[in-house]
């Protein structure tokens, strides 16, 4: 694959792929499942994994500034149609499903799944969000991009393209770095990559018309094994010491006296 | 579990990283409890010098890339370097603090080697002889125990959460060159941008003053910054704040944003809800200042006080003012 062309602004082909994870909603309250190895997600509401949304919209603006196509993909059950929709809503469009209801939900193995079924696929952009909110591993994005051995910059806050390159700010500790990189690449986005948009009652009703694509992902096995998932050891309760400035120098004195901290 | 330790000891500048020596301090302990050695692998530009000190938390060895195109994080050229160390170390652990460096690099590594990454890890023990993570996922709401399947077990660390410890006496290591000749490669690292002058990331600060809505627009975090500045710490925001547009993204603690534990977290016109609850729960002590007495902040924070945060919030600093120059 080349770059899509030297001079992106005629440029009208520009093949991006985001790819999605449906995830519990951030305010949902975790509980474990009775097996003890997982959470029960039974009673949960699902969406987009938020860094996702950031991606997904990161990858509809390069669409609309270069023209193209935008493609999401998504591994999970026949419930990721709500996030499909979604998606294809919010400017996707089309759609490839990896439909399996008990896929192994480990980073390795679902990179592995991904990356089988995009060596087929023709892209130049392949976007992800920098990790998924409920598993928290950062990890499907590098190992997607190195089985298909294309380069990736990971946690993206900003991504345009120069001279048929793309031009990425990498967020890193007190700053970003500058990376530059040919083109197809795969960039993992981080919070507020793009904002994202609002999809309106008539985009979500065309959504619906839009083509899906629904295929059987080859499975692989899991690099992980849970031995048991537990509830984190509950804080004492909090202590009130007291209203107002009044309470200042007491805060100072236990700061320094009963939890030494200064 | 057969094999040494391998640690990647992150630099920044031609300095370690302070969570570099959490790792090699863990490593230690590991290498010591399984009866093997421990290599560190230090990567960057003007380390010669410094390497050495890495004996001083436990490293009985080190491998050493150096070259100055080596001195900003190359995901690629960094991975070629690992893989390197790998094949020469054949480690049955490998250890990186979970840095956006090394939570890049882990998992390409691992790719290239068949084996997995427990990210992010709080815990480390030996059952049996084999090596059990824990590591927090849902953003802390739970903390899952994994093992690797595969070998070398890659395992990242999340930083303040292992103590440093220099050996007394410390190690004298042998220092080994990594050969590194600059590949093809389709990537560009240009340069670093700082942002403004701030010293420490949030995940390294062992103080973090951070505020919420209740600070009313991004002109009042002046008084977070002063009071920040006389503790040596840094400033941090809930997602509200990051929101309204108040304060950069790189500034949020919570489910989208940092995860931090510092010693002391003081959160001020800060509610409390779970998403922010569960970026900063592993804090050692939480302070919290806020005017509504029913905010949750209050229900586990270590010590709260209840009133306005443009009277207290100066008051503390003054205060703590006293108390530094008394100390």
């Amino acid at each position: 694959m080349d770059v899509p062309c030297s001079e992106p602004k005629s440029c009208s082909d520009l093949k991006v792929i985001v790819c999605i994870r449906r995830v519990p909603d951030t305010s949902t309250r975790v509980k474990i499942a009775s097996s003890g190895k997982s959470v029960d997600t039974s009673d949960v509401e699902f969406v987009i994994n938020p860094y996702e949304e950031y991606a997904l919209e990161q990858g509809v603006l390069l669409k609309e500034k270069y023209g193209g196509e935008v493609t999401v993909l998504t591994l999970g059950p026949e419930k990721s149609t709500q996030i499909i929709v979604k998606a294809l809503a919010l400017g996707a469009t089309k759609a490839i499903h990896l439909k399996s209801e008990n896929f192994p939900d480990e980073p390795t193995a679902v990179a592995r799944s991904i990356a089988s079924e995009l060596k087929a696929v023709e892209f130049d952009v392949l976007l992800f969000g920098k990790k998924g909110v409920d598993d928290d591993s950062q990890q499907v994005g590098q190992i997607v991009a190195e089985l298909l051995g294309i380069p990736c910059v990971t946690q993206v806050v900003k991504l345009d393209f120069s001279e048929g390159r793309a031009v990425a700010h990498r967020e890193v500790e007190g700053g970003f770095l500058v990376v530059e990189t040919t083109l197809p690449a795969a960039f993992t986005a981080e919070k507020d990559l793009a904002i994202p948009r609002y999809a309106s009652l008539r985009e979500l009703v065309a959504a619906r018309k839009k083509p899906i694509v629904t295929t059987d992902p080859q499975l692989f096995s899991p690099m992980l094994e849970i031995l048991a998932a537990q509830y984190p050891p509950a804080r004492s309760p909090g202590k009130v010491i007291g209203k107002g400035v009044e309470a200042v120098p007491l805060l100072v004195k236990l700061l320094h006296e009963e939890a030494k901290v200064i | 579990m057969k094999g040494p330790v391998l640690v990647f000891a992150e630099s920044s500048g031609s300095q370690f990283r302070k969570t570099s020596y959490e790792a090699l301090t863990e490593g230690r302990r590991l290498a010591d409890l399984l009866g093997t050695e421990e290599y560190a692998l230090a990567i960057g530009h003007g380390l010669e010098s410094v390497a050495s000190d890495l004996g001083k938390y436990g490293a009985d060895h080190v491998l050493v890339a150096e070259s100055p195109d080596l001195g900003l994080f190359h995901p690629e050229y960094y991975r070629l370097i690992a893989l390197d160390a790998a094949k020469k170390v054949s480690p049955g652990i490998l250890l990186l603090p979970a840095t956006s460096a090394g939570k890049d690099l882990a998992p390409r590594v691992a790719i290239h080697l068949n084996t997995g990454v427990a990210s992010d890890c709080v815990q480390l023990e030996l059952q049996d002889q084999e090596l059990v993570a824990t590591r927090p996922a849902y953003a802390g709401k739970v903390l899952l125990k994994v093992k690797v399947i595969g070998t070398p077990k890659i395992v990242t660390l999340r930083p303040n959460v292992f103590t440093s410890k220099e050996l007394s006496p410390q190690k004298n290591p042998s220092l080994d060159r990594l050969p590194f000749n600059r590949p093809e490669s389709r990537m560009t690292v240009k340069e670093f941008v700082a942002h403004g002058d701030k010293k420490l990331d949030l995940t390294e600060a062992s103080v973090i003053v951070s505020g919420g809505r209740g600070m009313g627009g991004p002109e009042n975090y002046k008084i977070l910054e002063e009071l920040a500045n006389v503790m040596g710490g840094v400033v941090g925001a809930s997602r509200a704040s990051v929101d309204a547009g108040w304060r950069p993204h790189s500034d949020q603690v919570g489910q989208t944003g940092r995860t931090v534990s510092p010693t002391l977290y003081i959160a001020c016109g800060i509610s409390g809800a779970i998403q922010h609850r569960v970026g900063m729960m592993n804090s050692k002590v939480i302070v919290a200042i806020n005017k509504d007495p029913e905010a949750p902040i209050f229900g586990f924070a270590d010590y709260g006080i209840v009133g306005d945060v443009f009277e207290i919030v100066p008051a503390l600093t003054l205060e703590m003012k006293k108390f530094y120059a008394k100390a």
